[in-house]
């Protein structure tokens, strides 16, 4: 922790939002999807017309539910919606319908590489739309005009606060990818942050190591992956520590992570808290989740992925680096566990999965669930090689043949002779004819030293690799040559 | 059935129950009551301005589809034929829906209110959108930007707000029947000052959606008619659940039939009422008021009725609490009209710029005074000593209401603390005119109905009306109280006529 090495700690708590993947928006029907044409999935209720009235999407509450249930939230007989009031064009309304003093969720936690980050409250909102300003200066003020889409304006959110317990800009980084994990198991969001189905602003503050004082804390925003979230928190830390060094004092401002420049810029320095003049939503009635939605919210928790990776660690014998990879990317994983109920060892699947399967999705940009080669097609390969009859060599051959176009692991075998041939007889033959069509050679191994030895024995394998077209038992030709050689 | 009380000036004569009646049986064409109507509005309401604009053209079309209707032995429905004036904050699809603002310019909804769709879907025509004070804030419907409407009766004087508009259609006959909105008295108040009928139905009773939001926690979307009568059939039309107000009662509305059992105008026997002290003997409320709640008493007690006094302590502290919470929830409906989207847009070179003059031109002076109001009320620092504190007393109204009615089944008390005063009288005393509704804001505190009757006439000749108040979902008793209220005031008109 570099912050650690001036003799600074620093104190980091992060708000994540979410879309949440609901198929209609947070408080009308219209479609909740990314990339439409703009402002085609708009109502008068999105587009807050005078008139128009919110009425609750109960998907949003039951995934809200869902993720309470799966992180020890504690969930109130009734949270309140409220309005968030300023002005800004993407926004209809000129409010935010969000939750307030009574969140949905309140009080959770996420274990992070066995440190237990608190998370004081997740709440649901809705989104705003989406503003392009036109000229020099990408802002609004100064724009030439701005474009406004309200495709988004709606869209369910839920935001995720964590309590300021997070230590350094690794720490931050691991509890977002450990809480994306979390939330793509669950199922309620897409969690891409390219897209802006998950976004991450750090409150980020040091102080002298050992103090209990807070320091003054600054929020870092536009952080558009893992990585850019990392290196803005470093760099704001740093940035921090030089300040504090030096004998300033830190200013509470919102800063602008430039992701080229590698720098944050001040956006605007806050004087005290906005006052967004918060008051009860009185559109819409409280949230009283009833016995019968924890339940349903409750048995629709399925296995999260700390408790899968050790799973696939104790049962697959596998690393617990190779068990990350694989519960990081959920169709993956879910593609090693079908080859695997489909009899192959867990952990010759987890290798092909990590190795060459993992090679292949990222060249290709593709994902598991679109893999021309069905997990039992997997299996079949990883027997072939298993029982002998495919030496690892090709395998990795077949399985690219299988990879690009619809074929299984054993027909490609058997259409190209690629079975490895490991009848005793059939190979004693051919070392006999391969050596005496070398006599020199084989005289010359007889009477040479260790290395003259061991190179003619290299030249020998090739031979006897040419002679079978590559499919002979290495293992079985090595001890047949041995015998041979005497 | 009680015998309808038609009101005082340009009366057409005929209720809407008859109307629909006679279109149902084909014994009348929609289209004949409709062009009726037309030419009624076209020879009064140059004087009255009771309309912002009158959709002629769409009314004619709705009225041929009633009469085909019936010519294909089909229902049109219970508002077959019956002309309706619509108040100019509910969204008619395509139709211009101003809420008397400049800032509203130009913007047609892309959607009609669910009451329109239930009035078109009873086979009601629409003939046009009445004036208001803007965004529905005022008693008077001067704070309108096209123009006051002048009270039919006396056109010196104002007809009330901020559903001026619509009472005055009723009053000057124009129509059978209008929709109002009432967020502090604005449909009760002017059919008080207009001698019409007006209610205000339980909060959730009637949809919201497509009701221009005032106060959100306190609008409700009510009848004005000449009769209780009438009101009921319109209120039994628009009302009942809808999906679309998350806020909307999910029970079915109930029957206000008269004929119903235990629903009888006739015989009180048994019913006990209330006189709430604290509204009637306010300070402000003339002695004639006075005299009509205790005439509109005297009546039910004639009935069967027992009458007593009942104390709603709280309900003087509502006009303060009001004005703080329904502000607050304007600044936050209103924050919408910004130059954005939609209506009137300022010219100007940047955002910020823009939003301050789009609005400064947009708005009336009262609606900013609102805002302000408002903003201040929800800000950091005063949140709690301002809204926090109202919602407290809010709270507290509902208690002693509730306290209330475990001694009696409704209660009398008066709609305007005076007949209708005149135009400009008020418009520089702010008190005076917010003192207008002190009588009616604790119903919509308390989200409970409440009917404002006929109940003789006052300083000058002019109407004065009663209040009938029930508890939450209790329209029933409500409509009850309010037809022998009008039935028993009827007959001692009629019986002083008859011996002078």
């Amino acid at each position: 922790m570099t912050g650690a090495q001036h003799g600074y700690e620093a104190v980091i708590g992060l708000e994540v939002h979410v879309e949440l993947a609901t198929a209609t928006k947070m408080f009308c029907g219209c479609r909740n999807e990314f990339g439409a044409e703009p402002n085609t999935n708009v109502c008068p209720v999105c587009l807050g017309l005078p008139g128009s009235l919110p009425v609750l999407n109960e998907a949003a509450v039951d995934y809200a539910l869902r993720f309470g249930a799966a992180l020890g939230f504690d969930v109130p007989p009734e949270s309140v919606f409220a309005r968030k009031n300023y002005f800004y064009p993407d926004m209809p309304k000129d409010y935010q319908i969000s939750q307030y003093e009574l969140p949905i969720c309140t009080d959770g936690h996420l274990d992070v590489d066995g440190v237990r980050i608190g998370i004081e409250r997740a709440h649901l909102e809705e989104d705003t739309g989406k503003t392009q300003h036109a000229g020099e200066t990408g802002r609004i003020h100064g724009a030439e005009h701005s474009l406004v889409d309200y495709n988004r304006a709606g869209v369910p959110l839920m935001e995720i606060v964590s309590r300021p317990d997070i230590r350094s800009a690794e720490q931050a980084r691991a509890y977002v990818a450990e809480l994306r994990g979390v939330l793509s198991a669950l199922g309620v969001s897409d969690v891409k942050m390219e897209e802006g189905s998950m976004r991450v602003d750090a409150n980020v503050s040091v102080r002298p190591t050992g103090s209990e004082v807070l320091g003054t804390k600054v929020e870092v925003k536009n952080m558009n992956s893992l990585r850019s979230l990392a290196r803005a928190v470093e760099h704001e830390i740093q940035r921090q520590v030089g300040v504090v060094e030096s004998g300033g004092t830190i200013v509470q401002e919102t800063r602008h992570w430039d992701e080229e420049a590698g720098v944050t810029h001040s956006m605007r320095t806050k004087e005290g808290s906005e006052d967004y003049r918060y008051f009860p939503e009185p559109d819409l009635v409280p949230v009283a989740p009833d016995d019968a939605m924890r339940a349903r919210a409750a048995s629709a928790v399925p296995e999260l992925p700390a408790a899968h990776r050790e799973r696939l660690v104790r049962e697959w014998g596998i690393a617990a680096h190779d068990a990350r990879v694989l519960v990081d990317d959920r169709e993956l994983v879910a593609y090693a566990e079908a080859a695997v109920a489909a009899g192959a060892p867990g952990r010759d699947v987890a290798n092909w999965c990590t190795g060459e399967i993992l090679g292949h999705l990222n060249e290709t940009g593709g994902s598991a669930s679109t893999l021309v080669l069905a997990p039992d097609g997997l299996a079949e390969l990883i027997e072939l090689v298993t029982d002998g009859s495919l030496s690892r060599k090709l395998a990795k051959e077949v399985l690219a043949e299988c990879l690009r176009e619809p074929r299984r692991p054993r027909q490609v075998v058997e259409e190209r002779g690629l079975a490895q041939v490991s009848d005793e007889a059939e190979l004693a033959a051919v070392v006999e004819r391969v050596l005496a069509e070398h006599p020199a050679d084989v005289e010359a191994y007889r009477s040479g030293d260790d290395k003259s030895r061991k190179k003619k024995r290299g030249f020998f394998m090739g031979e006897l690799m040419k002679a079978t077209r590559g499919s002979g038992n290495p293992k079985l030709l090595n001890r047949l040559l041995d015998e041979h050689l005497g | 059935m009680s015998a309808p009380v038609g009101p005082t000036a340009g009366t057409p004569g005929e209720t809407a129950r008859a109307i629909a009646a006679a279109v149902r049986r084909g014994d009348r064409r929609a289209r004949d009551v409709v062009e009726e109507a037309l030419a009624r509005i076209a020879e009064g309401d140059p004087e009255v301005h009771a309309f912002l604009l009158v959709t002629a053209d769409a009314a004619r079309t709705a009225a041929d589809a009633v009469d085909a209707a019936v010519r294909d032995g089909r229902d049109p429905g219970p508002l077959a034929g019956v002309p309706i004036a619509v108040k100019d904050n509910l969204c008619t699809r395509g139709v211009p829906t101003t809420c008397a603002s400049r800032i509203l310019d130009g913007w047609r909804p892309p959607y009609s209110a669910t009451v329109i769709e239930r009035v078109h879907a009873a086979g009601g025509v629409v003939v046009g959108k009445t004036n208001l004070d803007e965004f529905a804030m005022g008693s008077s419907t001067e704070n309108s930007a096209f123009g006051p409407t002048r009270n039919p009766l006396d056109r010196s004087r104002v007809p009330g707000g901020s559903s001026g508009g619509s009472a005055a259609a009723v009053a000057a006959g124009f129509v059978p029947l209008a929709l109002g909105s009432d967020t502090g008295g604005s449909i009760r108040q002017p059919a008080s000052l207009c001698g019409v009928v007006g209610v205000k139905p339980t909060y959730g009773r009637v949809s919201r959606y497509g009701l221009v939001a005032f106060a959100s926690s306190l609008d409700q979307v009510g009848p004005l008619a000449a009769t209780v009568d009438d009101a009921a059939l319109l209120l039994e039309a628009v009302g009942g659940p809808d999906p679309a107000d998350s806020t909307s009662i999910p029970e079915p509305f109930p029957s206000l039939d008269p004929d119903d059992p235990g629903s009888s105008p006739e015989d009180l026997s048994g019913l006990r009422v209330g006189i709430v002290t604290e509204l009637t003997h306010a300070p402000g409320v003339q002695p004639e008021v006075v005299a009509a709640v205790l005439r509109a008493a005297e009546v039910l007690e004639e009935r069967g009725a027992s009458v007593r006094e009942a104390s709603v302590p709280s309900a003087g502290l509502g006009l303060s609490a009001y004005y703080l919470i329904a502000p607050a929830e304007a600044s936050s409906n209103l924050a919408r009209y910004d130059g954005v989207r939609y209506g009137h847009r300022a010219a100007a070179g940047e955002i910020t710029e823009m939003y301050g003059r789009t609005r400064a031109e947009g708005f009336g002076a009262e609606v900013k005074r609102r805002i302000m109001l408002g903003t201040y009320a929800l800000s950091a620092g005063y949140y709690d000593a301002y809204y926090g504190t109202a919602q407290k007393v809010r709270t507290l109204v509902g208690r002693d209401f509730a306290a209330a009615y475990g001694e009696v089944d409704a209660l009398l008390a008066p709609t305007s603390p005076t007949v209708a005063f005149a135009l400009g009288e008020r418009t520089e005393d702010l008190l005076a005119m917010y003192l207008s509704d002190v009588c009616t804001i604790p119903s919509n505190l308390a989200g409970h109905p409440a009917i404002s009757v006929p109940a003789g006439t006052g300083e000058g000749g002019l109407p004065v009306g009663v209040q009938v108040l029930a508890p939450a979902m209790g329209e029933p008793v409500m409509f009850r109280v309010a037809r022998a209220v009008e039935a028993g005031i009827a007959a001692a008109a009629a019986a002083e006529v008859v011996t002078p």
